[in-house]
Formats: structure tokens, C-alpha cells, sequence
């Protein structure tokens, strides 16, 4: 019997997917809970499986389209059906992929809930490009180089004729984007066949406010190579990456500010204790929590730096949720760290592995990535000495903590070799100046500096 | 309030207005001693002679013509046509007369005139008792058109006709006659010609309509409502003047534009207002228009199937509301 498969609701404020990729063509077997699709939200990267024994008789939507949770994405035959699950020869395309697809990493963990969400599966597969600046979170560096890495998430050409987009526009949308001056390639359609509706646009327009020219998708698209050029098709997460960067830089009025950390002191605890501390918790002790544990004290003491800016309010968050920004093989991935205030040193270090290898073997889950207050990004592990980050969007503020470096520095009219480090913020001025935003900064630094080769580690 | 049906509507109308004004005076087949075949003049006879409620033959033409001659001498006729399909013979002394009076004369022969039609289908009448006739004289300059939908409505508008001094076709729905009850006030009221009413309030799809597929298109509407889809249902209750503002103002809103009618497709009312919301609101538009209406066939089929298939009905209407959400 044939059935309509439809994209699964998967969670509040989540309203839409875009299929990544299909890990089956059609006249390929199924089995019941067996994954067959990747979807992307912009919060997190799911695999619908199967929900039935049977095949896959069509897909009604095609790789990197974007549709809203419930349209019906395939068609498939159960087994029980009376037409078996023997595909008609002209829905086989020619180019049929692997039997077996490319493996998705976290298929083995994967476990279907029941209730309104459907076949989702969870603890998949996250990109949630929320934002953040680009850069990689290092302190495992060395030992995960060797790791096994996902397989990179390229969504295959699609087999079909993909039918978003080519519609006319209608009046009412065409009108709209002269009054606005949207350019409709930049506008995910959401109607019949990928059109884009008014609502489409109304969204568009009131999402993207005042500077729709300054759009990273605003390049014509339908320009050709040229002799000494290559054009590489966007991956729904670098488009999703990029569509968080631009609605940040849009919206936020972004300040920068840059502080001098001496953290001699801290580099002298971790040499002293890092052996020790392997030892006995089994993690390997960076300076990375230092930098969360100080920034989280800091954001308590001065709470319109973990913020949102609400249009006609700042809206303060009780919770401290820090995000680290982490270069997954996909692209950037922001974990959040939730509750950072109330973890030890060696909490925040257990913690910080546990999401970071997550997040290299794309096992995150959408609790994972959701619900970030503040982001940190380690940059100094690119070798870094400033930076200039964009905040994730909606947040107050982000920090990054610049490479350690031995400095000629005065201390006490003489000129002393320390290991300095900057802290560079890019605070949203609408909800702080200067004044609340370099006390934050101070509180810190001060933090930082505090610690010594006899500060107690728990 | 009472609560009554379109007939009791209709009667009621009638008989306030011929006790507020010895003018108005009744005429058709089987008015007067029989009530008329669907009771809308019940006992009428009794309360005002038989001067004023006037059982005719078997003669539309003639009926009009005496209507139109009472007129021109400053009474107020209400003739009616026993079933909208037996208007045909009439047609000369509507279009050709009737209609053509007031202005030919450049004012001087008004023809304050309310010609009843009870019409239309789904009620197993086959080719003779189901017709509908409006697109005629919506097309007609001169003539007004009303079609209510709801006894409130039928009671309103009806006082209003018979006080306008054009002529008026009163379209009265057959199924609604005893299908559809409402409340009724009991002081007087009027309502006033040319003024559609928005019987359901919605933000995405405008769906404009009147008489019984009104109905319909609130049964859908609700069936739909719960997908997610929220219907403004527009009920014309006049044709002719047309109250395009009503109607834009919805479209406009909403930018898709369902228009339901059970006369047929083709240069229908459904046709007039799809070219309406084009010319005037065409850059709101964010879906075809569309029209769901009765198909090109001669006349209403008597086999209850074909009748079922011919008729527009809230299944249908709900597929269309879908079709226009989904695009």
C-alpha cells in the first residue's frame, strides 16, 4: 500500500527542513526504522528513518529544498502493500545510488521516538551553524586529528527535476519585493512546487528588515564560470551558515573591544597540574575552562552581557549557557555548555570534551546546540592574536580568546616576559555601551589573573 | 428573537410592507387562494382581498407587463415568478421594459417593482424547478439583483426592495427556504441594498459567494480550519450593484480569491468579480483565481447522481480551499 511520508515535526520554533540528502532512490528496499533521509534544520541535523517496511516509491522533495514540517516529502510502498515494493523501471533513476548508502555516523545510536514527532531520530548528525565567529576550538587538537571523521555531509545532484523556484512569482510577491527591494533568488519559498508565497516574502522582509543588499546570497547566482573560476554549489549548512551570519551582522550593531590578559599564573598551574589531572579525571586539563569559568562569573555579574535585545526590551536570561564554537567536519557547530556558572573547573573540562568529540563524530543532539545565552570561541587555536567575532545572533555578546603568547611587559618599571593573551569581544550596542561592556571585560581578566600556581582545582 | 426560516422571512417581509403601504400589492400563479406553491403568500388573501394579492394565469409575460403598468402608475407590484425557469417568457417586458424604463424616459417612469424568483438546485427538481437565472440580469443595466442567504438577510433586503424605487429581482433559494433558520428581530429593520456582508472573518483565502452555496462555503471553511487554513467568507447578498469594495478590501487581504456559485462557470457573476479582483487588485494577488461553480451543462439533470456531480458542495469547496492554501 502506498503512503506519504511527511517531514516530521521535530520541536518547538522549528517550522521547516531542508532535505540534505536522500540515503535512498527510489526502488530502494526499506526497513522499518532503516535511515532515510537527512534533513536540516537550522537548528540541528536529523535522519528520518523509515517508518515502515517496505520501498521508497518517489521523493517529492528534492535535495536542498526547503519545506515546512508536515508537507510530504516521498511516497512509499509498505511491504504488506499489494503492488510489493517492485519500483516501476521509469521511477529508477540511472544513476541508482549504493544499495547500502554512505553510512551516517551516529546510525548505530539511533532510537525512533513515538508520539507527535514521528519517526524522528535523534543524537544526529548537528550542524546548528548558529552562529559565531569562524574559527576551531584546538585544545584536543593532536589526538582527534586521527580520529575518524564523519564523512562530509556533500548533498548528492539531485536525480530528479527539482521543481523550486522556477515559477513566476506572483503579483502580490512581485509587488512586495519592488516596495522592499528584495531580490526574490534570496527568498525560500515555501508554496506549491517551491514558490514563493506573499507570506514568504512578509516573513523575508520582517526578518531581514532593513539591509536585504548586504546579503551574502546577493551575488547573481546565475552567473557563469569564468575562465579562472570555479563554482562550487553551496551545502545547505554553509548556506544556513551563511544566512546566520548575515541576519547577525544585519541586525546587531556590533561593537569590538579587546583586552590584555597576563595569564602567567594560569600557565603555571596548568604546567604544574595538567599530568596530575589527566591522571586523576581523565581529561586533558586546556585553558578553555579557565576562559568559560571566568567569562560565566563575569555574565552574573553583570547579566545584560547574557541578553537578547527584544525591540522594545532587553531580555535578560537567568540561565548561563555557554556556547563553544567548534569547526565540525560539516562547518561550524556551536555546543552549548548549559548552566556554565554552577560547573568546577573539571566539570567544564569533562563537559567540554564530551561535546566537542561529539561534535567532530556528529553526534550531537538538538538539546546540544539549543539554547546558548553566550559564546565563547577559542581563535587563539588558530594561532590568533585578534579578532574581530560576529555575534551569535540573538545574543549580547561574544568572546574569543586569543592565542597565549611570551611578551616583553613592563611590570613595576622593569620590563618582564609574561604569557599574555587577548580577550576580544564584539558586544550588540543597542543593549550595552561601553562602560558595562569593558566592566565585563575587567571582570574577566581579573579572573583570569587571579589564578595562580597554588590556586586549588576542583 | 424568534428564530424562523428564509420563508417565514420572506412572508413576514411582505406582509409589514403592504400594511405600511396600500401600494404594494401582490401578483403571480397561485398567490392568492393557494399561498402561493412554496407558502410564501400563506393567508395573505385573507388579510389584504384579493385586490392586492391577485392570482394570475399561467402567463409570465403577462404578469410582467401588468407589474410594469401598475408601476408607471405609481403603485409598487411584487410579481412573482412561481420557478425562476418560467421567467423566460417574461424576458421582453424585464430587459426590453422594465429595465430600460426609468432611463428612457430620462427619470420620468421609475419603476419601483420587486419581481420574487425562487430558484436553483438540489432539491431533485430536474430540468424545470432547478435553474439558475441570475447571470441574465446581473448582466441587465437598470435592474438591481439581490440573492440573501439567510433569513435575516431575505427579511432585510426584501423591505428594501420593495421600497427601492428600481426594479428589483428578488432571488430566493428554494433549499434555503426551509433549510436555513436564523433569528429574527422583532422590531422592523431594513438592510440596505448593495452591501455584501463578511459572514466569517479570515486572513488567507477570501471565498465569495451567496445564496446556498454561502452555506457551503462556511461548512468548508470550518472543515478547513482546523488544517490551519483561515477562510474569509464573503456573502454578496446583493449581485447587482456589487459591492466591490467589500471585496477587495478582502482580497487584498488575503491575495487568493475562491468564487463559488452554482450557476454556470461561463460568464457568471463568478466570472464578473474573478475580473474585478484582476483590474483593481491585481498586485495583491498571490494565487489564480479561482472559480468553483456549476459546469456548462443546459440544465440541472434529474438523476439524483448527475444532480450531486452538477451541484457545487462543501467537499468540494474544502478541496478548492485546500488547492488555493497549498499553492
Amino acid at each position: 500500500m502506498a503512503m506519504i511520508l511527511e517531514l516530521p515535526h521535530v520541536g518547538e520554533s522549528v517550522v521547516e527542513g531542508t532535505i540534505g540528502k536522500w540515503l535512498k532512490q527510489p526502488g530502494d528496499k526499506l526497513t522499518r526504522y532503516e535511515p532515510l533521509v537527512e534533513v536540516i534544520t537550522d537548528k540541528v541535523t536529523m535522519e528520518v528513518p523509515s517508518p515502515v517496511d517496505g520501498s521508497l516509491l518517489k521523493i517529492l522533495a528534492q535535495e536542498g529544498e526547503t519545506v515546512p514540517m508536515g508537507a510530504p516529502i516521498a511516497e512509499l510502498e509498505t511491504a504488506d502493500g499489494s503492488n510489493g515494493s517492485a519500483p516501476t523501471p521509469e521511477s529508477v533513476p540511472t544513476t541508482v545510488a549504493p544499495a547500502e548508502p554512505t553510512p551516517a555516523p551516529a546510525s548505530t545510536q539511533q532510537s525512533a521516538t513515538t508520539g507527535t514527532t514521528g519517526y524522528l531520530v535523534k543524537n544526529i548528525n548537528p550542524v546548528g551553524p548558529t552562529g559565531g565567529g569562524v574559527g576551531t576550538e584546538q585544545e584536543n587538537r593532536g589526538a582527534d586529528q586521527d580520529e575518524p571523521s564523519a564523512p562530509p555531509l556533500q548533498p548528492a545532484p539531485s536525480t530528479s527535476d527539482a521543481p523550486g523556484g522556477s515559477s513566476r512569482p506572483s503579483p502580490a510577491v512581485r509587488r512586495l519585493a519592488k516596495e522592499h527591494g528584495v531580490d526574490l533568488a534570496q527568498v525560500r519559498g515555501t508554496g506549491m512546487g517551491g514558490r514563493i508565497t506573499r507570506d514568504d516574502l512578509i516573513r523575508y522582509v520582517e526578518g531581514k528588515q532593513s539591509t536585504p543588499a548586504t546579503s551574502t546570497q546577493a551575488l547573481p547566482a546565475t552567473v557563469e564560470a569564468g575562465p579562472d573560476e570555479q563554482h562550487v554549489p553551496l551545502t545547505p549548512i554553509r548556506r544556513m551558515i551563511a544566512d546566520a551570519m548575515v541576519r547577525s551582522v544585519t541586525q546587531i550593531p556590533h561593537a569590538w573591544s579587546t583586552v590584555e590578559v597576563d595569564v602567567t599564573g594560569l600557565v603555571a598551574l596548568r604546567t604544574q597540574v595538567r599530568a596530575a589531572f589527566q591522571q586523576s579525571e581523565g581529561v586533558d586539563l586546556t585553558y578553555l575552562p579557565f576562559a568559560i569559568k571566568a567569562v560565566a562569573e563575569a555574565l552574573k555579574k553583570y547579566p545584560t552581557l547574557n541578553a537578547s535585545w527584544g525591540g522594545d526590551k532587553i531580555i535578560l536570561k537567568r540561565r548561563i549557557n555557554v556556547g563553544i564554537a567548534v569547526a565540525a567536519p560539516h562547518g561550524l557547530v556551536v555546543p552549548v555548555i548549559h548552566d556554565a556558572d554552577r560547573l568546577s573547573i573539571t566539570g567544564l573540562a569533562t563537559a567540554l570534551r564530551d561535546l566537542t568529540q561529539r561534535a567532530r563524530q556528529n553526534k550531537l543532539t538538538i538539546e546540544d546546540v539549543q539554547g546558548g545565552t553566550f559564546t565563547l570561541n577559542n581563535t587563539g587555536a588558530l594561532g590568533s592574536i585578534v579578532s574581530y567575532p560576529i555575534i551569535n545572533h540573538p545574543q549580547a555578546a561574544i568572546v574569543t580568546t586569543e592565542a597565549i603568547q611570551k611578551r616583553a611587559v613592563v611590570r613595576d618599571d622593569a620590563i618582564a616576559i609574561r604569557s599574555m593573551m587577548n580577550i576580544c569581544m564584539a558586544f550588540d550596542h543597542r543593549i550595552n555601551d561601553g562602560a558595562e561592556s569593558g566592566a565585563f571585560l575587567q571582570a574577566v581578566k581579573s579572573r583570569l589573573e587571579s589564578i595562580g600556581p597554588d590556586t586549588p582545582i576542583y | 428573537m424568534a428564530v424562523k426560516n428564509v420563508i417565514e422571512a420572506v412572508r413576514e417581509a411582505l406582509r409589514e410592507e403592504m400594511q405600511r403601504d396600500s401600494k404594494v400589492f401582490i401578483l403571480g400563479e397561485d398567490v392568492g387562494r393557494r399561498g402561493g406553491v412554496f407558502l410564501a403568500t400563506h393567508e395573505l388573501i385573507d388579510e389584504f382581498g384579493e385586490s392586492r394579492v391577485i392570482d394570475t394565469p399561467l402567463a409570465e409575460a403577462s404578469i410582467m407587463g401588468i407589474a410594469l403598468g401598475a408601476a408607471f402608475r405609481g403603485m409598487r407590484p411584487i410579481p412573482e415568478v412561481q420557478f425562476s425557469d418560467f421567467i423566460w417568457p417574461a424576458m421582453n417586458q424585464l430587459i426590453g421594459e422594465t429595465a430600460r424604463a426609468c432611463y428612457g424616459t430620462n427619470g420620468a417612469l421609475p419603476v419601483p417593482m420587486t419581481i420574487r424568483v425562487p430558484y436553483g438546485g438540489g432539491i431533485r427538481g430536474g430540468l424545470f424547478h432547478s435553474q439558475n437565472v441570475e447571470t441574465i440580469f446581473f448582466h441587465t443595466p437598470g435592474l438591481k439583483v439581490v440573492a440573501p442567504a439567510t433569513p435575516y438577510d431575505a427579511k432585510g433586503l426584501l423591505k428594501s426592495a420593495i421600497r427601492d424605487n428600481s426594479p428589483v429581482v428578488f432571488l430566493e433559494h428554494k433549499k434555503t427556504y426551509r433549510l436555513v433558520r436564523g433569528e429574527l428581530p422583532e422590531e422592523e429593520y431594513t438592510l440596505p441594498i448593495g452591501q455584501a456582508d463578511i459572514k466569517r472573518a479570515g486572513e488567507n483565502i477570501t471565498v465569495v459567494s451567496y445564496g446556498l452555496m454561502l452555506h457551503y462555503c462556511l461548512e468548508a471553511a470550518e472543515a478547513v480550519a482546523g488544517e490551519g487554513i483561515d477562510v474569509e467568507v464573503v456573502d454578496l447578498r446583493t449581485l447587482k450593484p456589487l459591492d466591490k469594495e467589500t471585496v477587495l478590501n478582502s482580497v487584498k487581504k488575503t491575495g487568493k480569491l475562491l468564487i463559488v456559485h452554482e450557476d454556470n462557470v461561463t460568464g457568471g457573476v463568478g466570472a464578473e468579480i474573478a475580473a474585478l479582483a484582476a483590474d483593481e487588485a491585481f498586485e495583491y494577488l498571490d494565487a489564480p483565481v479561482t472559480r468553483l461553480c456549476g459546469p456548462d451543462v443546459p440544465t440541472m439533470p434529474f438523476a439524483q447522481t448527475l444532480e450531486d456531480e452538477y451541484m457545487p458542495n462543501t467537499d468540494k469547496i474544502a478541496q478548492a480551499l485546500r488547492k488555493q492554501a497549498a499553492y
